[in-house]
């Protein structure tokens, strides 16, 4: 079955979160592949928007992490102050993050490209990114690969990844354990060395080669032995995801 | 506590908490005054150029469209405004000339819909000024710090990063892990307009939905405004005090403003006006089209109910209510069609 490569981006992140935990969600593609899940393998699967609302369920994809949609048919509609206290309390297992830059070490540039003080891109800032790249378990990076975005150095470093490498979250004060899990692109999965904390392949997308993800990444990636090739949408995720989730084609039809 | 770092970020909003304190006391009245009355009047009355602002709400969700067209209308500049999570909020305000300085959590973006042209513009041009970068958690724990009459609280975001290089907060040894430790700050906004779906004429005001960043923000601002939906009795109100969000004595004035959030969502009541947004969103790609927009939309008509007329009127309120009820099929005019 034909899928685009935003449709796959959805399906690996759903494959990631577990049933029975809780996931801090931006709208768009992390909604999308949480939705995903919860139809799937992860019923439960707890879903916490910044605005305040806890476990919605969904009839459609919200506009925004902040309207109605987030706590429709929620077993609470609370407040910016307690699903941010949650996190830092410790109870939010995963986030999604976006950006327009990466690193090796998974810090994340949402905030300008070009200089500080003269922007080229004005881009909106760190919202709710920082929090939940500080705050969150695991957090889960989806974006484009290509040698512009995946950088040696960052514009600006909006949201912490592993920041200067092992041990450097820890120092900064940031809580123990956490930090990012995966980097999921258009061209592969990527995850991150356990010794070092340096960025590596983990898949290739169906029709990638190594050389592809190598040749879009500006930054030496650790390419380990066994890189595999990720498993393509099945038959049930696509319908899943045209007919039910997104029928309208807002996130996964660009 | 032994000091580790400090953001070069403008700190805007702050006061000593006794100076806080002082002002509590002598302007937030705790006598039972109707505080009912226009937009024109509230916004003369309660916002100064030059003045930090906040809106309540999240940027185009609950938010008080009504006083964003009022500020323009007076001619208000100057302004700083809370970037927390700000979206269409602060677009309209760059746009019409109010704003010129952003506390940036989130601004120049419209979540879904992609980036906005006009704050981008503001912003890469040097027209509108960033002062200082900062998270959303962090400016919602400055409001609460300011609400506790504390001068910050405490928070373990940002370390780390660019975002508290540039921010106004510092980071000092927890004396109690010996941890790097965040101190947010408390941001005392001038001014803040809160939308809600009801409050009674003494400003007690219910919330349905999330609260967002309010409750804190309420009793951070020294001048609060409220617009509601709906103005009810006091005894609706006292019905149900488990509901009261914000209490009439944080409130300055109170302003009727039925659809007042409109082209945003209101919880339970109406769905966003998507069809509005993207004619903002094309039509600001240029200043052409901005002045187009203001002199139609803003410009164009004296007071909100005759705006609401122009976007629809009643046809369109109806199908925004339909839309809230998931009793019509959604449609996002400004999506990308695979």
């Amino acid at each position: 079955m034909k899928y685009n490569a935003t449709e796959l981006m959805a399906c690996v992140a759903s494959r990631i979160l577990e049933d029975r935990k809780s996931v801090f969600v931006g709208t768009g593609l992390p909604l999308v592949a949480s939705m995903l899940a919860q139809r799937l393998h992860a019923p439960e699967l707890l879903l916490v928007f910044e605005a305040g609302g806890i476990g919605p369920k969904l009839p459609m994809i919200p506009v925004s992490v902040g309207d109605s949609r987030t706590f429709h048919r929620a077993v609470m509609a609370a407040s910016m102050d307690y699903v941010m206290g949650m996190a830092q309390a410790g109870l939010v297992d995963y986030g999604f993050l976006g950006a327009a830059q990466i690193d090796k070490y998974g810090n994340l540039n949402t905030t300008v490209i070009g200089s500080y003080d003269k922007p080229k891109v004005r881009l909106p800032g760190s919202g709710g990114a920082n929090d939940v790249g500080s705050l969150c378990g695991r957090t889960i990076i989806l974006m484009r690969h290509d040698r512009m975005r995946f950088v040696n150095r960052l514009d600006f470093l909006t949201t912490p990844g592993y920041l200067t490498g092992p041990g450097a979250r820890e120092r900064a004060g940031l809580p123990r354990g956490t930090g990012p899990y995966r980097v999921i692109t258009q061209l592969g999965v990527l995850g991150f060395d356990e010794e070092t904390k340096a960025m590596k392949l983990i898949s290739v997308h169906p029709g990638v080669s190594v050389e592809d993800v190598v040749n879009n990444t500006s930054f030496q990636l650790v390419v380990p032995g066994d890189v595999g090739v990720t498993q393509a949408p099945s038959a049930e995720e696509l319908r899943l995801l045209r007919d039910e989730i997104d029928p309208a084609g807002i996130v996964i039809g660009g | 506590m032994k000091f580790i770092e400090e953001g070069r970020g403008e700190l805007l909003g702050w006061m000593h908490p006794d100076d806080a304190r002082a002002w509590m006391a002598e302007h937030k009245s705790r006598g039972l005054d109707d505080k009912r009355t226009t937009m024109a009047d509230a916004v003369y009355r309660f916002t100064r150029d030059g003045d930090y602002f906040a809106m309540g709400g999240f940027g185009h969700i609950r938010f008080s469209m009504a006083a964003i067209h009022e500020m323009i209308r007076r001619g208000r500049k100057g302004m700083a405004i809370a970037g927390k999570t700000a979206v269409h909020d602060v677009d309209v305000l760059i746009a019409g000339g109010v704003v010129d300085r952003v506390d940036c959590a989130y601004a120049f973006g419209h979540e879904l819909r992609g980036l906005s042209p006009t704050g981008r513009r503001a912003a890469e041009s040097g027209r509108v000024r960033v002062v200082g970068e900062l998270s959303n958690a962090a400016f919602q724990w400055r409001f609460k710090a300011a609400a506790m009459g504390l001068s910050w609280l405490p928070a373990r975001v940002m370390l780390g990063t660019d975002t508290l290089r540039y921010s106004s907060s510092k980071v000092v040894e927890d004396p109690w892990t010996g941890l790097p430790l965040t101190l947010l700050p408390a941001c005392y906004p001038d001014v803040a307009f809160i939308h809600v779906h009801r409050c009674d004429r003494y400003g007690n005001c219910q919330i349905d939905g999330t609260t967002i960043e309010d409750v804190d923000l309420a009793r951070a601002a020294k001048r609060l405004v409220i617009t509601a939906e709906r103005i009810v009795g006091e005894d609706e109100i006292r019905a149900h005090p488990d509901r009261t969000a914000i209490p009439y004595f944080l409130v300055d004035a109170v302003v009727e403003v039925p659809y007042g959030s409109h082209p945003g969502n209101m919880p339970g009541l109406y769905y966003s006006d998507e069809d509005h947004m993207a004619e903002w969103l094309y039509m600001t790609r240029s200043e052409e089209g901005v002045q187009q927009y203001l002199d139609k939309y803003v410009y164009g008509v004296s007071e909100f109910s005759e705006y609401i007329e122009l976007v629809g009127g009643e046809e369109k309120m109806r199908h925004l209510e339909k839309l809230e009820r998931l009793e019509v099929p959604f449609e996002a005019p400004w999506a990308r069609r695979g």
